[in-house]
């Protein structure tokens, strides 16, 4: 994949880089918690403002990426990282409607930090209904209310809990704010 | 931004951020796991505190406000030199008061108040791998923890009570996390153990020679390993602080003759100081 | 009355200052170049440069200079200072073959194509000290110049290969790891072991070598070859495609030859242990040979019983800034740790004098 893009990364990539880190861990830190992250001022088509400053923070060239969405945000992402494609499985990070929870590398007993991360675009996040969240960041339960994620997507989870260590986790993107589900998290339905 | 011509904010190149932005991720969402990073040369030395301070420079932003300490005190004079360096390379605001802080990175201690959400503690931590002095070697301990095997541990703990009819660890004392993972707590006094358990702030740890980074989320189950009959128990000194009359924090031990004459005051310095000026005005 | 301490920003401003004051010596004495610590103090720059792992030799004499001599420290400057340069790509590998030679001696040839080159070596010195460099004793005599030797210098151990009784080294396919940027984890192949010693301390690894020698993991070396010369860095832009000559720079090779009694897949050879350093740094090259052959052990069938040839061992204990950090760390404070072992031991020596009364 080449492919110049003629639209800038982030307004300030080292503050901006910062904030949206600080965005993911206070998110993977309090599952279910809604953060917001600073947005790239031109986004290309195909590509949420929220899971493109994750990718921009994130990814470089020693993170292979799985992405599919469209040519203009790929082209646009691997511009500004200089993160190379990668299979489903082999990616560390995935950017993929198609892609299953279950399919992304786990990594290995040993290894358990080589399991991937999944981007999840959703249509809306809200705190205080919804699932139930429960696990490590969390004091009693937290509440997540998630629009529009993929129909079998907490049978996957409990799936992707159980292996712990091993497991991926996932940062759901909707607009400029995120949440995410640490391995560790486990989800009943509201 | 940054203060120090030349340099990035916070010293760090942007590559090496991300890389180490990366560990921390996944550190958290594995609690206790120890992530390998490619941690890099620093302009201070190996074991005093290159693994904090790369951590603390992956996390900072122009925003926060830092306090650092060693030995629960801001003016030990590496902790000096630690906050010297990020005003400088960074340019941020630092402070000795906990409560004002939103990154205290430290050596040795857990500060007495009780953290908040708001907060990030960031440890420097000599030896992460809490069976290295009973398994030197890194590819053996890796199954080890692999396989959730820790009664190399457990018979430590147990041959200490059959010797010394209590558990002779005083330090470093190793914990549970999330009943999972064996986890250094880096040395900080047993004394401090019991303020990881579901503490309200993250806690980070970087081990910068040993090249590895750990997590505990905030609000995550952290329990000092002990037996039924023979429950952990936090040790400090049995005396009242000099200083602020505290009964209930952990005491230096300060010698004040060759005769014998010693003291006792809070290793927390701030701590100390916020008691005293209460005190004062209570007066 | 006990105030907690207080002043650490003052004092360590204070220990500065004098530092500053202590190399520079007495004022009255011309101050030292780095010009002049590159040029007469080569051989401590070329060390610096090994360890440091930085090519440079103006700023691995700054570096001399700013310790005040402490090579270790001068090691651990240029460390920090390399690892905030930017990457712009590796060169190609270094044909040692095409060295410009100052030294070449090979211990297991009488003479050999290219001939022994003895080059400036404290060899064959008497190491009695020369009063007349202690009395400036003006420029030296000069050495008698011959006429440049063009015949080819080839490698001893690629003689032996070729008569079938060295083991070929298999070219490496994959990218070789860079320990600079990923944590090593064990087992680390080969190019990462060499990585890790040709960083590593020179007395660390020269004690590691001699205890191969007696006995402590033996494997009989000989030194096949020692060439000391310069040779050129070449390295090919992405954008243009061709190798483009950085320069040159002096290096030492060593290649150790060792006797393999064969396996059930392989006939006897013998097999070389590997040494490369910045600058000349023969002690340094030999002594990384020598362990480089008692790592590969192991994957010779020959055991790993002695600490040269436990790799995690050695790997882990070989770089010096990070030994000297550590136990250098010793020194800040740690009297929270040790009123908690003092409160420990008091408890303890309470219950055993009880037990020894009742």
């Amino acid at each position: 994949m080449s492919g110049a893009t003629s639209l800038a990364g982030f307004a300030d990539p080292v503050l901006d880089s910062q904030a949206t880190f600080r965005a993911v861990l206070e998110a993977m830190s309090r599952p279910g918690r809604v953060q917001q992250v600073p947005v790239p001022p031109e986004l290309p088509p195909g590509i949420e403002p929220a899971a493109a400053a994750v990718l921009l923070a994130l990814a470089d060239a020693d993170t292979p990426i799985r992405l599919a969405a469209g040519p203009e945000a790929e082209a646009w992402i691997r511009f500004h990282t200089g993160a190379r494609a990668a299979a489903v499985a082999e990616a560390a990070f995935v950017l993929d409607p198609a892609a299953r929870l279950l399919d992304l590398a786990a990594g290995t007993e040993e290894e358990p930090e080589r399991g991937a991360t999944l981007i999840l675009p959703v249509a809306a996040l809200a705190e205080g209904s919804g699932w139930r969240l429960a696990g490590p960041g969390i004091q009693s339960t937290h509440r997540l209310s998630v629009q529009g994620a993929p129909s079998g997507f907490l049978a996957d989870w409990a799936a992707n809990r159980a292996r712990f260590p091993r497991g991926v986790d996932v940062i759901l993107c909707a607009g400029d704010r995120i949440a995410a589900l640490p391995r560790s998290v486990a989800i009943q339905e509201g | 931004m940054s203060t120090d011509a030349g340099y990035n904010f916070a010293y760090l190149d942007e590559s090496t951020k991300r890389m180490i932005r990366r560990a921390l991720l996944k550190a958290v969402a594995i609690p206790g796991h120890q992530v390998p990073f490619g941690s890099r040369e620093m302009p201070l030395p190996y074991g005093w505190g290159t693994g904090g301070i790369q951590v603390t420079a992956a996390v900072l932003g122009p925003r926060d406000v830092l306090k650092v300490i060693d030995q629960g005190s801001d003016d030990t004079t590496n902790a000096v030199s630690i906050r010297a360096f990020f005003r400088r390379t960074a340019g941020i605001a630092t402070t000795e008061r906990t409560a004002e802080a939103t990154i205290i990175q430290t050596r040795h201690r857990i500060p007495e108040r009780k953290l908040t959400e708001g907060q990030i503690l960031v440890y420097q931590v000599p030896i992460p791998e809490p069976l290295a002095r009973l398994e030197p070697r890194i590819a053996e301990t890796r199954r080890l923890h692999a396989m959730a095997d820790y009664g190399l541990m457990h018979v430590k703990l147990y041959e200490d009570i059959a010797k010394h009819g209590h558990i002779a660890t005083s330090y470093s004392y190793p914990v549970m996390v999330n009943e999972r993972y064996l986890m250094s707590p880096s040395p900080i006094p047993a004394f401090d153990n019991p303020k990881m358990h579901m503490m309200p702030a993250l806690q980070l740890f970087g081990a910068g020679r040993e090249k590895r980074i750990y997590a505990v989320p905030p609000y995550t189950h952290v329990r000092s390993l002990d037996f039924e009959d023979h429950p952990f128990r936090p040790i400090r000194a049995p005396h009242a602080c000099e200083l602020c009359g505290s009964r209930d924090t952990y005491l230096d031990e300060v010698l004040v003759d060759d005769k014998g004459g010693r003291i006792f005051v809070c290793s927390d310095t701030d701590h100390c100081q916020e008691r005293q000026a209460m005190k004062e005005a209570a007066e | 009355m006990y105030v907690a301490t207080k002043g650490g920003e003052k004092a360590i401003g204070a220990a500065h200052a004098w530092l500053d004051e202590v190399r520079r010596g007495d004022p009255a004495q011309p101050e030292l170049t780095t010009t002049q610590v590159e040029q007469q103090l080569g051989l401590a720059v070329d060390r610096v440069m090994a360890e440091g792992s930085c090519h440079d030799r103006g700023l691995a004499a700054l570096a001399v200079k700013q310790s005040r001599g402490d090579l270790i420290e001068a090691a651990f400057l240029l460390r920090a200072y390399r690892t905030t340069l930017p990457r712009f790509g590796a060169s190609l590998p270094l044909d040692t073959n095409a060295m410009a030679i100052q030294r070449r001696i090979s211990a297991t040839y009488k003479d050999l194509p290219g001939g022994q080159v003895l080059g400036p070596t404290f060899d064959y010195t008497h190491r009695l000290l020369d009063f007349r460099l202690a009395a400036e004793g003006g420029l030296p005599a000069g050495a008698p110049q011959g006429e440049p030797d063009p015949s080819p210098t080839p490698r001893v151990t690629e003689l032996l290969a070729q008569d079938g009784l060295m083991q070929r080294e298999a070219p490496e396919e994959s990218e070789p790891g860079d320990l600079t940027r990923q944590p090593l984890s064990f087992p680390a192949d080969r190019p990462l072991r060499l990585q890790a010693l040709a960083r590593g301390d020179e007395g660390f690894l020269l004690s590691l070598g001699y205890s191969t020698q007696r006995g402590y993991g033996g494997n009989h070396p000989f030194v096949g070859e020692i060439r000391m010369g310069e040779i050129a860095v070449e390295f090919v832009p992405e954008e243009l495609g061709f190798a483009v000559d950085l320069g040159d720079i002096t290096i030492t090779e060593c290649q150790m030859v060792n006797q393999f009694k064969g396996s059930r897949t392989e006939p006897p050879q013998f097999t070389r242990g590997y040494g490369l350093v910045f600058g000349h740094g023969e002690r340094k090259a030999m002594s990384m040979a020598l362990v480089d052959r008692a790592l590969r052990s192991p994957e010779l069938g020959e055991g790993s019983e002695a600490p040269a040839q436990q790799q995690e061992f050695v790997l882990s204990h070989c770089d010096n800034v990070e030994a000297t950090g550590f136990v250098e760390h010793l020194k800040l404070p740690h009297y929270v740790d040790f009123q908690s072992e003092l409160e420990n031991v008091r408890t303890m020596r309470a219950a055993a004098m009880k037990e020894r009364g009742e």
